[in-house]
C-alpha cells in the first residue's frame, strides 16, 4: 500500500465503525436518560486509541516496526503493555466475579496468574530477548532445522492464539452485549474492526499503545472504585471484611452454596465461611493441575513472549517483567476489594441474576458506588467501566492477532515458503498485513460461529498447550545442550496432542446424559419446592413472603432451563467426542500433559542426534547470557 | 548465523563465563524452586489444611487469607531480589565477557541509536 492509499483506507475503516457500533444501542445497561454518557465515554476511548494508531501508522515502515515496534519500547512502557496484554476480560471481570460469588477461592485463583511471571522473569524473558527476533519460532529455529521448527512453532502459535482468541471474541461479544446492550454479532464485528484498524495500520507500535492506555484506564478505574469502597472503613482490612461477613446477603449465598450442612450453622459462621476455602474448588487436584498450566503456560504464550522483542536489551526485558508484576499483582490485590465489595454492597444474588458467572460484579459495583442506577455519577462509572471492558477485549485480541499473523507471515511465508529467497522490507510488511487481515477476518468469523458455545474451557486449553508444548521446547532449547530439531518437533506434537486430546475427553465437554439427568432431577423436585414457596407466599411475615416470591421466580427460571436442556439434548446421548461420560477426570490436563511434553523433547533429542544443534550450542548459550550481538536481532 | 569474528566456544570455555554460568544456575533455579514450592503450598493448604486456614488472627481475617496475601509479597520479593542481584552481579559479569570477546562487534555497530524511546 502506498502511504496515501493507506491513509484513505484508514479513514474509510474509521468512518465505517460508527455505522456498525452506534445505531445498535438498543437496550443498554445504562439508564435511558444517560445513553449519551455511554456514547461519549466510548467515543472518547475509541478516539484516543485511533489517534495513537494514526500517528503510529506513519512509523511502520519495516517488518521490525510492524512486529516489534522497532525495538524502541522502554521497560516501563513494556511492563504496562504486558499488563494490558495479559489482563483479559476473564481476569479483570471474571476474578472479581468469582470473589463476589465464592469468596476466598476466587482470590486464591488470582494468585497463579501473578506467580506465572516469576517463571517468565527468571527463565524466559532475558534469553528470549538476547537470541530472538520477532517470534517464538525464531528462538526454536536458532540452532535447530529452521524449516521444521518454524513449521511446528508457527502451528503451535496459531493453535494457542486461536483458542485464546475464540474465548476472547465470544466472551467479549457476550460482555459487550450485557454491558451496553448491542447485539452479539454487532459487538463481535465492532471488536474485530477496531482491532484490525489498530494492528493493520499501526502494527506493534499501535498495539503497544492501545495496551498501555487500556491498562492505565483499568488500573485507574479500579483504584477509584476501591478507594470509594474502602474509605468508609478508614482503610482497615479487618473492619471492611467484618462488614462483609456480617452481611445477610453474603450469609444467604454461603447457605445456598453449602446446602444441608448450612442448617446447623449460625449466621456468623456462615459469613465467616465466605473467607474460608472450598466454596468453589471441590477437587484439589484440579486446582493443582490448573495452577501448573498457569505457572508454566504464561511463559509459553506467544503473544506474551512477543512483547520481549519490543525492548532493546535483556536489562529492559527484565525491567518490563518487574513492572508488569507490580501492575498485575497490584491489580489482583484490588480485585480482592472489588469482589468482596460487590458481594457486600450489591449482593451475590443480584450479581448472579445478571450473569451467572459473576462477570458483572465489577460494573454493578461501579454503578452502585457512583450513586446507583438513577444517578449521573453511577451511570458515568458504569459507562466508564464498560468502555474499559471493551478496550480490554480489543487490546488483548490485537496482541493475539499480531502473534498469529507474525507466525503466519514471518515464520511460514518468509521463513519456510520463501526460504533462501530475498524478501524486501516492503514485501515483509505487506505479508504481515495480509496475514493480519486473514487472521482478523477469521477471528470475526469464529466469534460469530461460536455464539452460545461453552468457551470457558478454551482459555484453560490455551494455557495447557502453551505449558505442554511451547514451554518445554523453549526452555530446553535455551538450557539443554542436547536439545535438537527432533526433540522440538516431538515435544511440540506430543505436548499439543496430549493437552488437546485430554481436554476433549475431560469433564469440560457437555455430556448429554448427565445434563438430562440433572434436568430431570430439577423437574422432579419442582412440585414440592413450588408448594412450599406458595405456602410461604401467603404467610403474614412480609420478609418471608418477599423471599418466597423470589424463590418462585428462581424455580421458574430453573424449570425453564431444565426444559430447554432436555429439548436441546433430546436426541443426543454422547458428547462431541462420542463419549457417554468423561474418560479423564481432570478439568485441566496440565498435570499429565506438561510432563509428557518435556518427555517428548527429551526422548526426541536423545533418539535422533543432530550435530548442527550441538555445534551451535556455544553460540546460543553465550549469546543468551552475554547479550552479545543482540543489536543484530533488534530493529535495523 | 555465526560470524567468524566471535569465537563462541572460547566464551563458553572462559573462566569468567563459567563462573557466571554457575552462579546464575544456582541462583535462578533456587529462586524458581522456592517460588513454585511456595505457590503450590496455597492450593495444598486450602485443600488439606483447612483447619489451619480457618484460624482467625486479625479480626475476621484468617490464616488462609493472610497466606494468600503473602503469596503476592513473596512473588514481588523474589522479583526484586532477582533483579537487584542481576543488575549488581550478572550484568557486570556479562558486560565484562562481552567486552573481552565482542569488542569488534560493539564498535562495528552503526545501527541501534542510543535508546530511542517509543513515541508516537
Amino acid at each position: 500500500m502506498t502511504p496515501t492509499s493507506r491513509k484513505w483506507s484508514f479513514v474509510a475503516l474509521l468512518a465505517a465503525l460508527p455505522l456498525v457500533a452506534f445505531p445498535a444501542f438498543a437496550q443498554s445497561g445504562v439508564g435511558e436518560n444517560y445513553r449519551w454518557l455511554t456514547f461519549t465515554v466510548f467515543a472518547a476511548v475509541i478516539a484516543i486509541t485511533m489517534y495513537v494508531t494514526y500517528l503510529a501508522a506513519k512509523r511502520v515502515r519495516s517488518a521490525a516496526d510492524f512486529y516489534t515496534a522497532g525495538g524502541g519500547v522502554s521497560g516501563l512502557q513494556n511492563g504496562w503493555a504486558i499488563a494490558g496484554d495479559y489482563l483479559s476480560a476473564a481476569s479483570f471481570l471474571g476474578i472479581a466475579g468469582l470473589i463476589s460469588l465464592y469468596g476466598y477461592d476466587g482470590f486464591m485463583y488470582s494468585v497463579g496468574w501473578l506467580v506465572a511471571y516469576i517463571t517468565v522473569l527468571l527463565l524466559i524473558a532475558e534469553p528470549c530477548r538476547n537470541i530472538g527476533r520477532y517470534t517464538l519460532s525464531d528462538i526454536l529455529a536458532y540452532r535447530n532445522d529452521p524449516k521444521k521448527t518454524r513449521i511446528v512453532g508457527a502451528l503451535s502459535t496459531i493453535t494457542v492464539s486461536t483458542f485464546y482468541l475464540t474465548a476472547q471474541m465470544v466472551g467479549g461479544g457476550v460482555l459487550v452485549k450485557t454491558l451496553i446492550g448491542i447485539n452479539y454479532e454487532t459487538s463481535v464485528v465492532a471488536v474485530g474492526i477496531l482491532m484490525l484498524a489498530y494492528v493493520l495500520f499501526g502494527g506493534m507500535v499501535a498495539t503497544t499503545w492501545v495496551q498501555i492506555i487500556k491498562a492505565v484506564l483499568l488500573v485507574a478505574a479500579s483504584i477509584v472504585i476501591v478507594l470509594l469502597v474502602w474509605a468508609p472503613y478508614g482503610f482497615s482490612l479487618p473492619a471492611f471484611l467484618a462488614d462483609v461477613v456480617a452481611d445477610p446477603k453474603v450469609q444467604a449465598r454461603v447457605s445456598s452454596l453449602l446446602g444441608d450442612p448450612a442448617k446447623a450453622m449460625t449466621a456468623a459462621e456462615l459469613g465467616q465461611r465466605f473467607l474460608e476455602p472450598g466454596l468453589y474448588f471441590k477437587a484439589p487436584i484440579d486446582q493443582i493441575s490448573l495452577g501448573m498450566a498457569l505457572v508454566f503456560g504464561t511463559a509459553g504464550l506467544p503473544h506474551i513472549l512477543m512483547r520481549f522483542f519490543t525492548v532493546r536489551t535483556a536489562v529492559q526485558a527484565r525491567r518490563s517483567v518487574v513492572w508488569a508484576m507490580a501492575i498485575i499483582g497490584g491489580f489482583y490485590v484490588l480485585t480482592l476489594f472489588l469482589g468482596f465489595g460487590a458481594a457486600h454492597l450489591v449482593g451475590p444474588a443480584d450479581i448472579a441474576a445478571v450473569d451467572a458467572g459473576g462477570n458483572m460484579a465489577g460494573p454493578l459495583l461501579a454503578q452502585y458506588i457512583g450513586g446507583g442506577p438513577n444517578s449521573f455519577f453511577g451511570n458515568f462509572m458504569l459507562a466508564f467501566v464498560s468502555a474499559v471492558a471493551f478496550a480490554t477485549i480489543v487490546a488483548v485480541v490485537a496482541g493475539l492477532v499480531l502473534a498469529s499473523a507474525s507466525a503466519m507471515a514471518h515464520d511460514l511465508f518468509v521463513g519456510v515458503i520463501r526460504a533462501g529467497k530475498e524478501t524486501t522490507a516492503r514485501g515483509q510488511v505487506l505479508a504481515a498485513r495480509v496475514a493480519t487481515l486473514i487472521v482478523g477476518a477469521m477471528s470475526i468469523g469464529i466469534g460469530i460461529a461460536a455464539k452460545g458455545q461453552n468457551v470457558a474451557v478454551l482459555v484453560g486449553l490455551a494455557f495447557a498447550v502453551a505449558a505442554s508444548a511451547n514451554f518445554p521446547c523453549v526452555l530446553l532449547t535455551l538450557y539443554w545442550k542436547r536439545c535438537n530439531t527432533a526433540g522440538i518437533v516431538t515435544g511440540m506434537l506430543v505436548g499439543t496432542i496430549a493437552a488437546v486430546g485430554l481436554t476433549l475427553v475431560s469433564p469440560n465437554l457437555t455430556y448429554p446424559i448427565a445434563v438430562k439427568a440433572a434436568a430431570h432431577k430439577i423437574l422432579d423436585a419442582e412440585p414440592a419446592k413450588r408448594s412450599a414457596a406458595l405456602q410461604a407466599l401467603h404467610s403474614a411475615d412480609a420478609a418471608a413472603a418477599a423471599k418466597a416470591a423470589k424463590d418462585l421466580a428462581a424455580i421458574d427460571k430453573s424449570v425453564t432451563k431444565a426444559n430447554a436442556d432436555l429439548a436441546k439434548w433430546a436426541n443426543d446421548h454422547t458428547s462431541f467426542m462420542g463419549l457417554e461420560k468423561p474418560l479423564f477426570e481432570l478439568k485441566n490436563p496440565g498435570l499429565i500433559s506438561i510432563p509428557l511434553g518435556f518427555l517428548g523433547v527429551i526422548l526426541g533429542s536423545l533418539l535422533i542426534r543432530d550435530r548442527r544443534a550441538e555445534n551451535l550450542w556455544s553460540e546460543v548459550y553465550a549469546r543468551q547470557n552475554t547479550g552479545l550481538r543482540v543489536s543484530e536481532s533488534v530493529a535495523i | 548465523m555465526s560470524k567468524p569474528d566471535v569465537d563462541w566456544d572460547a566464551i563458553i570455555r572462559d573462566p569468567d563465563f563459567q563462573s557466571l554460568h554457575r552462579r546464575k544456575m544456582v541462583f535462578l533455579w533456587g529462586l524458581m524452586a522456592l517460588s513454585v514450592t511456595f505457590y503450590f503450598l496455597l492450593p495444598i493448604g486450602a485443600a488439606y489444611f483447612q483447619d489451619l486456614f480457618k484460624i482467625r488472627v486479625w479480626g475476621v481475617v484468617n490464616v488462609g487469607l493472610l497466606f494468600a496475601l503473602s503469596e503476592f509479597i513473596v512473588a514481588w520479593t523474589i522479583a526484586v531480589v532477582y533483579s537487584r542481584k542481576a543488575s549488581r552481579d550478572f550484568d557486570r559479569m556479562a558486560e565484562k565477557i562481552a567486552a573481552k570477546f565482542g569488542g569488534a562487534n560493539r564498535s562495528r555497530k552503526t545501527v541501534a541509536p542510543a535508546h530511542k524511546e517509543l513515541s508516537v
